[in-house]
């Protein structure tokens, strides 16, 4: 029977998470066919309404909310089926290069650039014999030495001030924060010396310092460590900030980190670290300033980086099923701003929707409006709409601490209600 | 060996010799062929039994021994050969000395004529621990500093003319003017700087050395020994970044070497007001390295203990911390109206002033005439006079100099909406940075 071959492609299509495309293929246009919104209770209950079935709903809606955000329609017939667009420009061909994690990414890239150059040296806690709290590091401390894998004593101003005095001397010293918000601690030599000493000495002492370390909103972590600094070091003259978010931009950005004369803050993310990907063989370095085009598309920008980059692409699957076609671009350079890319997004869009997990006050996305105002304000049809963080320390409780990340349902709501301008 | 048996005799004969009240000067001679010393190569303490602690009153004595040198190695003789330093050594040290009090006397000068401005903190008085620690340097050694630190960059070779120039914001200066008076650079003179929140050198010192170690045991480099003092003073002893370099120059042997300029004041906070334990010597031992307590309005012991303590840190057998007790005549910058201090205590160490010490030295020993220090003193003047000559005659900094140093790689200032990188565009330093 019809409705039965329906339940089951419902459920095979719910159990898949697959594109509905396939679904629909075999279908017959009728008011049977629903679009599978993926975790929408409401269609679940339409579709069972129709096909006289019980249909379960065996992927909830993973936040475990009942209610969405807004109402979705009951049902709609789709006379296009768009697939969701694999990513392009980010990774390589399918069967060539190698597989890897984004902590393995990372230590590739530190892995070459240490032999590569024997200035190169990594300064930080328990990155030695300990591998890494997060196992970025691990195994180099055989390799390398332990010279060159520094442990240190728990005294983060400090090493962070021997790091840039190394850097002054002719080493290239790669300084890990156990979890960025230890960085805190150096804020010190961070603002005064890292970021303002190759100017204050008129351009004699050069500073080709790598600061790397996760950061942001992890699985109940706390408050203290889940923490975004990226809206604290932005203001501090001198530095540039990156934020790396796919094995292949990690493993890039690193590479360029450690080759740029400049001070480069490396933005990393604790719930990051275990995405797998597949990377070129070759070697390759990404540029330090640009922003990655991550999905073209028409109707609206949007701009994001690290952790919301995932969150935005899961929106993005929704809002293509609704027959939305979003640009996203991944930042990835969080100071300086991409204003060619972003520029030329905006132009053709007309509108953007910023998502990054930065608080609300003073953040990334703050500064990003400002600059895109200022530089593209006749090519707005609407306001710029900005997702951040609530301003609240993170709450340990689970459903608390995501209520404070901004998550895909608000980001489909906020991009419906940008693209009605 | 004689010096081991001073260090335990120490301990049962307190003394007071060179604690605040006591303005005797002693010779130290010594002999030629002196043995090599195992005293900063010690793990032995300084053999110190029960420290107590002065009562706070700022002109209470030390009772605590301390192991000076002049103590441990007292000797009675008078032949010349056997005299701590030979005519130029002196004349070195003496010309050194004068310079650092000629500038530092001209940069209140031409402060109260306005011709520099902000925060200026001269060195009148603490010559000796400048002259007698970097005179002692290689020119490969580095040198790092706080905003005291005119003087530092002038004993280690950085000219009168370009220190000057920085001091009066022209472009000419050792920092083309950006830094300004508490952030002395130098390259080509190895000064690490000029850091104007106190405590914040020590680490980079730190860096410095270890940046040496690393030349020798990673790159192979076995030229690479290279020594790091880092000055800084009683106030920062307080501070989180002093001892947290401590443990680690001492955990990896660093070659560095830490001076404690103590001149008793931050500012207005007397030391002994500060600090729970006001020996800031015997904080050294507390992380495994040795700590010295030095008379810094001396500059022969000061040198003595430089030269040890250079080559133990050349050797490889790690830092040293050493205090020098020394003193500031003028205010801690032109802007203190100095009203805290007593008078008799700035006369006390008026009395001590280092320079007038040495020239009785130089000419009681007859290592220098009075025509010769008189020559130096006219030639100092000379340089000095010259210094603010060229300052005066230097441009001051172009508006295209603002953007020039932010960045290393200028590709930092980021790509430009027209997709060209914003350093490459033409009217980009004529303009205000924007990210």
């Amino acid at each position: 029977m019809e409705s039965t071959a329906l339940l089951q492609k419902v459920t095979a299509g719910m159990a898949f998470r697959g594109t509905p495309a396939s679904l629909l293929s075999s279908s017959s246009a009728s008011s049977h066919v629903a679009r599978i919104k993926l975790g929408s209770r409401s269609v679940i209950r339409a579709v069972s309404r129709l096909s006289g079935l019980t249909v379960k709903a065996t992927h909830l809606n993973a936040y475990g909310f009942g209610t969405m955000p807004h109402n979705s329609t009951a049902l709609k017939t789709v006379n296009k089926a768009v697939a969701v667009k694999t990513e392009t420009g980010s990774t390589a061909t399918a069967q060539q290069g190698h597989e890897l994690l984004l902590f393995e990414a990372l230590r590739e890239g530190l892995e070459e650039e240490m032999e590569r150059d024997p200035t190169v040296c990594v300064i930080g806690e328990d990155v030695g014999h300990y591998g890494g709290s997060y196992k970025v590091t691990k195994g180099m401390a055989e390799k390398f030495g332990d010279l060159r894998l520094l442990d240190t004593p728990i005294a983060e101003n400090s090493f962070t001030g021997m790091a840039i005095g190394a850097a002054m001397t002719g080493l290239r010293p790669i300084v890990e924060g156990m979890n960025m918000g230890f960085l805190l601690l150096a804020f010190n030599q961070i603002a005064n010396n890292c970021g303002m000493l190759h100017y204050t000495s008129g351009g004699q002492f050069t500073i080709p310092i790598v600061i790397r370390g996760p950061g942001g909103v992890g699985k109940q972590l706390g408050a203290e460590h889940s923490q975004r600094l990226e809206s604290y070091f932005q203001s501090v003259p001198g530095l540039q900030m990156v934020a790396c978010s796919t094995p292949y931009n990690a493993k890039g950005l690193m590479k360029a980190a450690i080759r740029s004369e400049n001070p480069v803050i490396l933005f990393e993310h604790v719930l990051l670290y275990n995405l797998k990907e597949r990377i070129p063989d070759e070697e390759y370095v990404l540029c330090l300033e640009e922003a990655e085009l991550v999905r073209p598309g028409q109707d609206i920008t949007i701009l994001t980086y690290s952790r919301m980059r995932h969150h935005v692409l899961q929106a993005v699957k929704t809002l293509v099923s609704k027959g939305y076609d979003p640009e996203v671009i991944d930042i990835r350079s969080l100071k300086p701003f991409d204003l060619f890319a972003i520029g030329n997004s905006v132009k053709k869009t007309h509108k953007v929707l910023i998502v990054e997990e930065c608080m609300r006050t003073g953040g990334i996305g703050a500064s990003l409006r400002a600059a895109i105002m200022e530089n593209f304000f006749d090519e707005l049809d609407a306001p710029i709409g900005c997702l951040s963080s609530q301003d609240v320390p993170t709450p340990y409780a689970g459903p608390l601490e995501d209520l404070t990340v901004v998550q895909p349902p608000q980001i489909v709501f906020a991009v419906e209600q940008l693209c009605k301008h | 060996m004689a010096i081991s048996m001073a260090l335990s005799s120490i301990s049962s004969s307190v003394s007071s010799s060179t604690s605040v009240g006591n303005p005797r000067r002693r010779a130290l001679h010594l002999k030629t062929q002196r043995p090599r010393t195992v005293f900063l190569g010690s793990k032995v303490e300084c053999g110190i039994r029960g420290v107590q602690h002065t009562d706070l009153s700022r002109n209470a004595t030390f009772h605590s021994a301390k192991a000076t040198l002049s103590e441990l190695l007292r000797e009675n003789t008078t032949s010349t050969s056997d005299l701590l330093l030979m005519h130029d050594e002196g004349l070195e040290l003496y010309e050194d000395m004068i310079l650092a009090r000629s500038f530092e006397d001209m940069c209140a000068q031409m402060y109260y004529r306005g011709k520099m401005f902000g925060f200026v903190h001269l060195y009148n008085g603490q010559e000796a621990v400048s002259t007698g620690f970097i005179k002692s340097l290689r020119k490969d050694d580095f040198v790092c500093s706080t905003y005291r630190d005119h003087v530092h960059a002038l004993s280690k070779g950085v000219p009168a003319r370009q220190v000057m120039s920085e001091l009066f914001g022209k472009a000419t200066g050792c920092c083309r003017g950006q830094g300004g008076s508490m952030h002395m650079f130098s390259k080509e003179h190895q000064v690490l700087g000029g850091f104007a929140f106190i405590g914040e050198g020590i680490p980079v010192a730190t860096g410095a050395a270890f940046a040496t170690k690393y030349r020798r045991e990673v790159l192979k480099d076995d030229k690479a020994d290279a020594v790091t003092v880092a000055f800084f003073g009683d106030g920062t002893c307080n501070n989180g970044q002093f001892f947290e370099c401590l443990n680690m120059a001492a955990l990896w042997k660093l070659p560095i070497i830490f001076v404690v300029e103590n001149n008793l004041w931050a500012i207005g906070m007397s030391h002994y007001r500060a600090t729970s334990i006001p020996e800031i010597w015997t904080k050294g031992p507390a992380f495994g390295m040795p700590g010295v307590h030095v008379d810094g309005m001396d500059v022969l012991k000061v040198r003595e203990v430089a030269n040890e303590a250079i080559a133990r840190a050349r050797r490889g057998d790690g830092p040293t911390l050493v205090e020098c007790e020394t003193y500031r005549f003028r205010g801690h910058s032109l802007a203190d109206p100095d009203e805290l201090r007593k008078p008799d205590e700035k006369a006390h160490y008026a009395a001590r002033d280092p320079i007038m010490s040495l020239k009785t030295y130089l000419i009681e020993n007859n290592l220098a005439s009075e025509g010769d220090l008189k020559a130096i003193e006219k030639k100092i003047d000379e340089i000095v006079e010259d210094s603010v000559e060229f300052a005066e005659a230097s441009p001051l900094p172009e508006r295209s100099q603002l953007l020039e140093n932010v960045f290393a790689d200028p590709k930092g200032f980021g790509i430009g909406p027209d997709g060209r990188y914003r350093c490459e565009e033409p009217g980009f330093t004529a303009g205000t940075a924007q990210v």
